[in-house]
């Protein structure tokens, strides 16, 4: 069967997915996996998910976003707030499935509309605007108070007071308490499943028309604008993708803990930066090492528990020779000439 | 009379907000990248001082005095070396997040370190200024020494730097490499050591900015830094990135409108209206109050 370089390596990719998958089911019948690594397994699925998502806007549309972990913030209240209303009254399967469907249409629905303002800016500005709207979603979410009682819905942005529950309301969003008892629906093997249709739906997105506009806006927008893309509208499409998979990423989130709370340790500027940590080092615009990266660097300070309160100082430090090895053109110059010598150059093809 | 206490107030958290972001915005002006880690540099401002002024206690004014020379001399020391080692050998990288990314790492090695070093429990800075201040009106309007003194710095600086920017080779030097660092080259100017100096000053001013934002706010910790940092970065952006008037009138901005939306709306909410005064500038202004319009060439 003849397939073209692309979809032989998309195929590689889903196949490292399912492999991996699979090695962590045999590992996890046969008792080798620890509880403590198994409760890492459905965070490294979501983490990968944002990852490519967050890869999508940097890398494909090549706008940097500093504010990713707000989509992610919406997706995970929105249908956390969902499942908790629904919890007695939906089976859990569908249940769940709505709630997908919820969190990822209203993330991409802010989305779209955070991107009509932050697309018409450019390069640090534009990052920082995404910043800004990602501390935004988090302070405003801190600020809800919504209920629920026989009279229905009641809601404010002062405290629980305000809202006059009656002796047998609920709440569902306390402020800065957040969301507790969110039906745990997350598991490893969903959480797989989101992660390849992410993967499915973006590197088909790279290889179709509409990805090769994106692209060639990223490169050169005046270009591309010349041969006539409708630039706004591929930016657009692109980014409201990437919030919507961001999303779906939240709602994974939300659904495997118990108490759901807009802490900037998970949905602050701090933690979108971590993704981006994860995309640049896997590569920017190559959604197969994002995948690979949120996966190591989740589980690298996680493997390196045991040096206690050394592992943060140790990773950062990982972090900074990577980034200079990796990306310094005078080692990157080093690196070849010495591999030359050692043999290891490229063959190169010669044309008569 | 309160209104004009909170305004007062808000002058002065917008004047650290302004050093801060002339720090960031010479920085960013002249090296052409986000130093994530400024921030950092404040939070080890405030050590060095904590622990100085606290081996020096019995000495009165002249402890405090040290503590701050030597926190300066020590944070212009620190952003030299993590210059030196961090960022200089990225410079010239294929992707401008290469650098980002360093600089996030630096910000997280500073954090750990300090956390190793003084623990995660919240320290109480004790004020480097002891001057108790002025009442207006029969004490109806007090305002704190920290309060006059931070804004009287902050301009001290500004026009200092302006100065230094508009007077001296060195400042010109600064000037040409955020122009066109090759062509600066050509003119003999020594690159590398511009951007060290750029470092230096900058890493002081966050020092100065680190021992006005604890006395003002005196709760210590290792991630005291961070969330002005980030602020004072939002105010250079908002001012217009990489000019020295704008990195002041965004600071001052910011600070007064956090302070009397935390005042007169709501104080979970401030942050996010501090956030989206920002969002709303660049939309009217894509390029912040004061900066440069360069118009793209095909």
């Amino acid at each position: 069967m003849h397939m073209d370089k692309k979809t032989k390596d998309n195929l590689i990719t889903y196949g490292i997915v399912i492999a991996a998958f699979l090695v962590v089911e045999v590992l996890a019948m046969t008792g080798k996996l620890s509880s403590h690594m198994g409760g890492l397994l459905v965070p490294m699925t979501y983490y990968a998910i944002i990852a490519v998502a967050l890869n999508l806007c940097v890398g494909i549309l090549g706008e940097l976003s500093i504010g990713h972990c707000g989509f992610m913030c919406i997706g995970a209240f929105t249908s956390a707030t969902f499942s908790k209303v629904m919890a007695d009254k939906i089976p859990s399967g569908p249940r769940f499935f709505i709630a997908f469907i919820i969190g990822i249409a209203v993330a991409a629905l802010f989305g779209f509309l955070i991107g009509i303002p932050v697309l018409r800016l450019k390069g640090d500005y534009l990052a920082i605007v995404t910043l800004a709207f990602g501390e935004i979603i988090k302070n405003v979410i801190n600020a809800f108070y919504i209920g629920v009682d026989s009279k229905g819905f009641h809601f404010s942005m002062e405290n629980q007071m305000a809202l006059n529950l009656e002796s047998d309301g609920t709440m569902i969003i306390n402020g800065a308490m957040g969301i507790t008892g969110t039906p745990k629906d997350a598991n490893f093997m969903i959480g797989i499943g989101v992660l390849l249709i992410s993967l499915v739906i973006v590197l088909n997105l790279i290889n179709s028309r509409d990805g090769r506009a994106i692209m060639a806006i990223r490169d050169n927008h005046i270009a591309a604008e010349a041969s006539g893309i409708n630039v706004t509208r591929y930016k657009m499409l692109a980014f409201t993708i990437s919030a919507a998979i961001a999303g779906s990423a939240g709602v994974l989130y939300s659904h495997n803990i118990t108490t759901l709370t807009a802490s900037s340790q998970y949905f602050g500027y701090n933690a979108s930066i971590m993704i981006l940590v994860y995309v640049v080092l896997g590569g920017i615009g190559n959604i197969r090492g994002s995948v690979v990266a949120a996966c190591i660097l989740y589980l690298l300070p996680e493997l390196l528990r045991g040096l206690n309160k050394y592992r943060m100082l140790i990773y950062s430090i990982v972090l900074i020779v990577m980034m200079i090895v990796n990306w310094s053109p005078k080692v990157i110059e080093w690196r070849k000439r010495t591999f030359a010598n050692f043999g290891f150059k490229k063959k190169v093809k010669v044309v008569k | 009379m309160s209104f004009l206490t909170y305004l007062i107030n808000g002058l002065s958290l917008g004047s650290i907000y302004a050093i801060i972001a002339l720090g960031y915005t010479m920085v960013y002006g002249i090296a052409k990248m986000l130093n994530f880690a400024h921030g950092d540099f404040i939070m080890v401002g405030c050590y060095v001082i904590f622990s100085i002024s606290g081996a020096l206690s019995g000495n009165g004014v002249m402890g405090t005095v040290i503590a701050v020379v030597v926190s300066i001399v020590l944070c212009s020391l620190l952003g030299i070396t993590t210059e030196f080692i961090a960022y200089r050998p990225l410079r010239g990288a294929a992707s401008p997040l290469a650098v980002l990314i360093t600089a996030i790492g630096v910000s997280y090695f500073l954090e750990n370190l300090a956390l190793i070093i003084f623990g995660a429990d919240v320290k109480s800075f004790s004020s480097v200024i002891t001057w108790k201040g002025i009442s207006f009106a029969g004490g109806q309007l007090k305002i704190q020494g920290v309060t006059i003194v931070t804004i009287v710095i902050s301009l001290v600086i500004l026009i200092c730097l302006q100065l230094f920017i508009n007077k001296t080779k060195q400042g010109q030097a600064m000037l040409a490499v955020a122009e066109d660092k090759g062509a600066a080259t050509l003119m003999g100017i020594n690159v590398n050591k511009t951007i060290m100096l750029t470092f230096a000053i900058g890493s002081a001013l966050a020092a100065i900015a680190g021992a006005l934002l604890c006395s003002a706010y005196p709760n210590l910790s290792p991630y005291v830094g961070a969330m002005p940092g980030i602020k004072a970065f939002v105010a250079a952006v908002l001012g217009g990135i990489g000019s020295i008037p704008g990195a002041m009138i965004g600071g001052l901005v910011l600070g007064i409108v956090e302070i009397l939306s935390k005042t007169y709306i709501s104080s979970q909410l401030s942050d996010a209206i501090v956030f989206g005064i920002l969002v709303i500038v660049l939309i009217v202004k894509p390029t912040g109050i004061l900066g440069k319009v360069i118009q793209e060439k095909v």
